[in-house]
């Protein structure tokens, strides 16, 4: 099945890949490990999976503004995600995106993505495909 | 958000890398906050200095921005994560030492004063009632808007150095009058006898208006360091960056006292202390200055510590910025705190130095600073200059 979304763009950009989906916010600062892309967090859905390569789908971030340069460390490392959905951003991911050139757009209604979906961000557009 | 046609070149890189990247961060944020439009700041502070939390990566973001970035308003800087002058002392190694130099140096690059301090208010950069900044680093933020009176969202360290390079920020949250509003009415009904009280204060607030703008009643004197450690504290611990305490603070006068009322009792500051607190008696770490100390603050240190022994196996920091070391120094307070075996931490603290793991117990008198230690994996003690000053001597915390 295929589906399409439309959201605000945060930065414009191209992203193909498999979706990583949690419901809970993130702190890329000290929640994320930058050499890894594994998520550190304590108790948090993804915790132990890694964001490397994946289009990240997730309500927004949390935590201290150095997780903007975390992300930007991540990109760096190469184990950044390849493309960002949030339900609503907030200052730190957005920064974060901008800084790390990360295609990345808000305003979604991330439920309508599961795990594992193949997904193309493309400026405002999303293109799903479920299996 | 509409651009003026100069602001609309800046962004389509008419005046190079740093500035068109500038431009997209805070065009993003005005969207994201719909901003109207791009307002003057009259200055910035721009945290985000420590090498420890940057790492290489973050350097080579601000190297690529100082390659043509220059600040167009007086920009002051955050703590690093070492002394720069004195850094073995204070144990930090030479790989350290040489990183956290190159971040400096891209700083100096792009015409910042390297201050490093989080209280740039006292060294200088003063904003005035009303007046539009562009901030960060969480407690200065808060006395700025405060304290002072003057208007800054809480910015993180890539879009304070946006703002530097632009000279505006995007017109929205605390910027605008309809955001300053007190959104609930904090009751203190206890006195607050020492410095750390006014931590504690900030902690029991911060919990009961998590997420608001307080309006506290019932203080009748406040200050200077007092009023520094409870910005620091309260917005640590779960407040908007702005308070208006009755009486005291600028503009509490023309704000209408909240109808919700929380109260703030003796016990509230017992368990505040209780939270903050471990269980730990024997104590490795002294370290004041969360935020940086003031003169005087460095004054009673030396009142207290003068003619006494920093035990041997305990470290004392007196965290500050170096300009108010110089008056220090001078006045032969640093003489004297040395003599005793205490060492000054200038352009760093303890939130920000790579502590982790090298100390076991913390006592110290900032709130903040034990949040931060927590990171660190060190236990904490919170207490008066006096209990402090006790333990770096005594080696154990004993607050009777």
């Amino acid at each position: 099945m295929e589906q399409q979304l439309k959201g605000r763009i945060i930065y414009k950009g191209k992203a193909e890949g498999e979706a990583l989906v949690t419901n809970m916010p993130i702190s890329f600062f000290g929640g994320v490990d930058p050499n890894t892309g594994i998520v550190l967090e304590k108790g948090h859905e993804l915790e132990g999976l890694s964001v490397k390569n994946k289009i990240l789908v997730f309500p927004q971030g949390k935590g201290s503004t150095v997780g903007s340069y975390t992300l930007y460390r991540m990109k760096k490392n190469n184990t950044a995600p390849l493309g960002m959905i949030n339900k609503e951003t907030e200052t730190i991911v957005a920064v974060g995106a901008i800084i790390s050139e990360i295609p990345f757009i808000d305003k979604i209604d991330t439920t309508k993505i599961k795990t594992g979906n193949k997904i193309t961000i493309e400026n405002e557009n999303i293109h799903i495909i479920t299996h | 958000m509409e651009l003026t046609k100069q602001e609309q070149a800046m962004l389509d890189g008419k005046e190079g890398y740093a500035v068109r990247k500038s431009m997209e961060i805070l065009v993003a944020l005005g969207e994201i906050f719909d901003a109207k439009n791009l307002i003057d700041v009259g200055s910035v502070q721009v945290a985000g200095v420590s090498y420890h939390n940057l790492g290489d990566a973050g350097l080579e973001f601000l190297d690529s921005l100082a390659k043509d970035g220059k600040v167009r308003v007086l920009t002051t800087l955050n703590p690093a994560g070492m002394d720069l002058e004195n850094w073995q002392q204070l144990g930090i190694t030479a790989e350290f030492a040489e990183k956290q130099n190159l971040v400096i140096d891209a700083f100096q690059r792009m015409g910042i004063l390297v201050s490093c301090t989080c209280t740039p208010y006292l060294i200088g950069n003063l904003p005035l009632y009303g007046e539009h900044i562009a901030w960060s680093e969480s407690s200065a933020v808060t006395f700025a808007n405060s304290v002072l009176g003057a208007r800054t969202n809480r910015e993180g360290g890539p879009s304070a150095l946006a703002a530097a390079f632009v000279g505006k920020t995007p017109c929205y949250g605390l910027h605008l009058d309809e955001n300053r509003v007190p959104e609930v009415h904090v009751q203190v009904e206890t006195e607050l006898s020492k410095l750390s009280d006014w931590g504690a204060l900030g902690y029991a607030v911060g919990k009961k208006a998590e997420n608001q703008i307080p309006y506290l009643t019932g203080i009748k004197t406040a200050q200077l360091d007092e009023l520094k450690s409870f910005c620091a504290s309260t917005v640590t611990y779960g407040t908007k960056p702005l308070f208006y305490i009755k009486g005291i603070t600028p503009g509490a006068d023309k704000q209408v006292q909240p109808k919700e009322t929380v109260t703030i009792k003796a016990e509230d500051i017992k368990n505040a202390y209780d939270s903050i607190n471990d269980n730990v008696e024997e104590i490795d770490f002294v370290c004041v200055g969360c935020p940086h100390c003031s003169i005087k603050e460095i004054q009673e240190i030396a009142d207290l510590i003068e003619g006494k022994k920093v035990k041997g196996d305990v470290e004392l920091w007196v965290a500050t910025s170096r300009t108010v070391k110089h008056l220090a120094d001078k006045r032969g307070y640093t003489a004297i705190i040395e003599a005793a075996g205490g060492k000054f931490a200038c352009d760093t603290c303890m939130a920000v130095a790579p502590l982790k793991g090298r100390f076991k117990a913390l006592a110290t008198t900032s709130a903040k600073g034990c949040f931060y230690s927590r990171h660190n994996l060190m236990k904490t003690k919170m207490g008066s200059m006096k209990e402090c000053i006790k333990a770096a001597v005594s080696g154990k915390w004993n607050s009777n």
